[in-house]
């Protein structure tokens, strides 16, 4: 059963499969009503499940995660919907010190299943603000798990595992990726929920990366915004005669480590491709992982191909801020001269 | 209209009805007894440029010259009567809707469009106009300008003894960010500093899909009460009263009085950037009770009136607004970007080993290209 959407329209196939499947999921998030958000995701929600399942808020990101942690302690499964990625900051305080952190304090007895949704990164000609990848922060607050789609069916797939999870979820969304469109299998993921264990296979079937595309010479590792510029910089390598493994995280916390590690054992070089910027960010993570767990395997350094340690830049400079192409192939030259 | 609720047209100052009749009011018609003919001109001239810029902008961006543009469409009166109460020692800190109060503070409307089109985040020196750049992230600029208060405080320069010194902080934000929590946290200093900040709200009605009755149960302005910071709502359509009202808060702020919260009641009568569609949202009805209510055509029916607005002067005003739209849109299209490498100017004020190793081997990296030499190995990126 596969339907053709872009990764917008599978992110609201899932989010109205999981409200029809359990009725204490809501959205909350400014705009998302009437407006059905400002990149239309939640489109149509609010005429079919109403005013008190899709909730337009206030203009006040603190409040609104503040507010859902309240209503999860009473068993309710929150959806925010941060309208861009630099507008989550307001939200960081209760994001890093209180959600991520009541499973904790509380030796287990309070769950937050709440799915974050962070529409992130940039390439579409944005203001300021509006292009931002903080993934990294995040990733280093313990309690929290992020996930990031690369194609419509991950988006689905990936939106109905983060409601279905009982821990925090904060689910990064490439918006340079909304319109693509792809075929989604919409049957697989309610098999799954539908077991006994649904949420527990759920989550961890959320936390597995993919490998996109199989190689022998190179690992180029992405995740979200990236994923698709790593298989273009693939298909460019093979013509130049380099075999290259592309692998798709999925979950950039938890990290599938051994998916990557094994890659790396079998090729022997790895490169890493992020919008963020490189210095401390999932790239050096990695990169220590893989060094930690493949030195003797490895031909060359792990490389990272990112952003730079300067604010996102004014629109008219991203695509030179941005990874690209060029840069990716640089990168794998760069390896394989090892 | 609401009867109550920050819809609500209730206890508004007004000096000029819609129709153009003028109102006595008792506190605040002393705050606009100085405007001579010159000066409501003057403000007529303001707008009218102001709107016919705001409409050149839009084009600009349907041709894809500018990303995005926001709209100060039907916000003219509220943003050309305050700015113009404002004087040198004055500093304002706006959001990113404020081109009209940014005229009045000498900022050349044309360079704003820099930041549209994506070529830099910040287009004018703050310090040069008492005018901070623009904010994006809803009202964290209401604690600038509250500090910025509590400092102008500490450096003598409120009730100086020499008012023409005394100078007031200006915050600019709309009725969404009434929500944030920086605001909250803005008024509560401001008001146990007794900060010299005015807020002025300019409750345009929505915050991009939400109307105001998101935001409160209460009409905006009462937000101050609770802060102990005395509140006015005026008819934000009605730039004689805006101008009295920021005028009365202004004075009130420099002089000792503290902080003053305004609600500029008014309408967004665009979309709320050029990438919304607010047909989504509101009804056709609304909007023409509103157009009804244009804040520019509202001066000009008082002028018109008394015979106060000449054909020369239409003329001459007209001239001054085609000439700025031309210059706006032969300036946006010739402007270059700056070299690649100024990407990585200014993001600390010493040089910093990280920022300096990247742009180095950008650098080279780009040169590479050039000169057909492959980049130089093992750094990220
Ligand atoms: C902290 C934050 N959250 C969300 C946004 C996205 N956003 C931009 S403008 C806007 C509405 C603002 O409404 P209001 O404060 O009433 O000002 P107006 O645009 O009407 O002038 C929103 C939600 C933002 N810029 N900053």
């Amino acid at each position: 059963m596969t339907e053709r959407m872009t990764m917008a329209g599978a992110i609201n196939a899932g989010l109205r499969a999981a409200m029809e499947r359990d009725p204490k999921v809501l959205l909350m998030g400014e705009d998302i009503g009437a407006l059905g958000g400002v990149f239309r995701v939640t489109d149509g929600l609010h005429k079919d499940f109403g005013d008190s399942r899709v909730m337009d808020s206030p203009l006040a990101e603190s409040g609104i995660v503040g507010t859902a942690i309240g209503m999860a302690m009473r068993d309710y499964r929150s959806v925010i919907e941060i309208q861009f990625d630099g507008f989550i900051f307001p939200a960081y305080d209760q994001i890093t010190t209180q959600l991520a952190k009541m499973h904790y304090r509380s030796r287990g007895a309070i769950t937050l299943p709440i799915v974050i949704r962070v529409p992130f990164a940039g390439g579409i000609g944005a203001v300021e603000h509006h292009s931002e990848s903080p993934e990294a922060l995040f990733a280093h607050t313990a309690g929290l798990r992020l996930v990031s789609p690369a194609t419509p069916q991950d988006a689905y797939d990936l939106i109905q595992q983060a409601i279905a999870c009982p821990d925090p979820v904060m689910f990064f969304e490439p918006k340079a990726r909304y319109w693509d469109k792809g075929e989604v299998d919409i049957a697989r993921v309610k098999a799954q929920l539908d077991q006994p264990d649904g949420e527990a296979l759920a989550t961890a079937e959320m936390a597995k990366a993919r490998i996109a595309r199989e190689g022998a010479d190179v690992t180029l590792v992405a995740y979200g915004p990236t994923v698709r510029l790593a298989l273009q910089a693939a298909e460019v390598a093979r013509e130049e005669g380099t075999d290259v493994e592309v692998i798709d995280l999925r979950s950039i916390s938890p990290l599938d480590s051994d998916t990557v590690v094994n890659s790396a054992k079998r090729t022997g070089r790895v490169v890493v491709v992020h919008e963020a910027p490189t210095a401390f960010g999932s790239g050096a993570e990695l990169s220590a992982r893989v060094t930690e767990q493949a030195f003797f395997h490895l031909h060359a350094p792990v490389l990272r191909v990112g952003g730079f340690h300067t604010p996102y830049p004014g629109a008219k400079f991203e695509h030179d801020y941005l990874p690209s192409l060029d840069r990716v192939l640089d990168a794998v030259d760069r390896v394989m001269a090892h | 209209m609401d009867a109550v609720g920050p819809l609500s047209s209730e206890g508004l100052v007004q000096l000029l009805t819609h129709t153009g009749e003028p109102v006595e009011n008792e506190t605040f018609s002393p705050y606009a007894a100085h405007l001579s003919a010159d000066d409501l001109r003057a403000f007529w001239r303001d707008m009218t440029v102001l709107r016919a810029f705001d409409l050149e902008a839009t084009s600009l961006q349907r041709q894809g010259e500018l990303g995005l543009w926001v709209q100060s469409l039907g916000q003219e009166g509220a943003q050309i009567g305050s700015g113009h109460a404002l004087r040198e020692p004055d500093f304002v800190f706006p959001s990113y809707r404020e081109h009209g109060v940014a005229l009045t503070r000498d900022v050349d409307l044309v360079d704003v469009l820099k930041i549209f089109r994506g070529l830099q985040h910040g287009a004018w020196n703050p310090k040069d106009h008492g005018f901070h750049l623009y904010t994006l992230v809803i009202g964290s600029h209401a604690l600038h300008a509250t500090g910025y208060a509590m400092a102008l405080d500490r450096d003598g320069l409120v009730a100086s003894g020499d008012p023409d010194r005394d100078g007031a902080a200006v915050c600019y934000f709309g009725d969404g960010a009434t929500s944030q929590g920086d605001v909250s946290e803005a008024l509560t200093f401001a008001s146990v500093y007794n900060a010299p900040v005015v807020f002025f709200v300019q409750n345009n009605q929505f915050a991009i899909s939400e109307p105001a009755t998101r935001q409160s149960k209460v009409p905006l302005a009462d937000r101050g009460k609770g802060f102990g910071i005395p509140t006015v709502r005026v008819d934000g359509n009605d730039v004689i009263a805006c101008h009295a009202v920021t005028q009365w808060a202004v004075r009130h702020a420099r002089s000792g009085g503290g902080p003053v919260f305004i609600e500029a009641f008014t309408y967004r009568m665009g979309a709320h950037t050029t990438s919304d569609d607010p047909s989504r949202y509101r009804s056709k009805a609304q909007e023409s009770y509103w157009a009804e209510r244009d804040p520019i055509s509202r001066l000009e029916a008082y002028l018109t009136n008394r015979g106060e607005l000449s054909a020369e002067f239409r003329a001459e005003v007209e001239a001054e607004a085609k000439a700025l739209c031309e210059r706006a849109r032969t300036a946006v299209r010739s402007w270059e970007r700056e070299p690649l490498l100024t990407m990585f100017d200014d993001v600390y004020a010493l040089p910093h080993a990280t920022v300096e190793a990247e742009r180095a081997w950008f650098e080279r990296y780009e040169a590479s290209f050039a000169d057909g030499e492959t980049a130089a190995e093992g750094k990220a990126h």
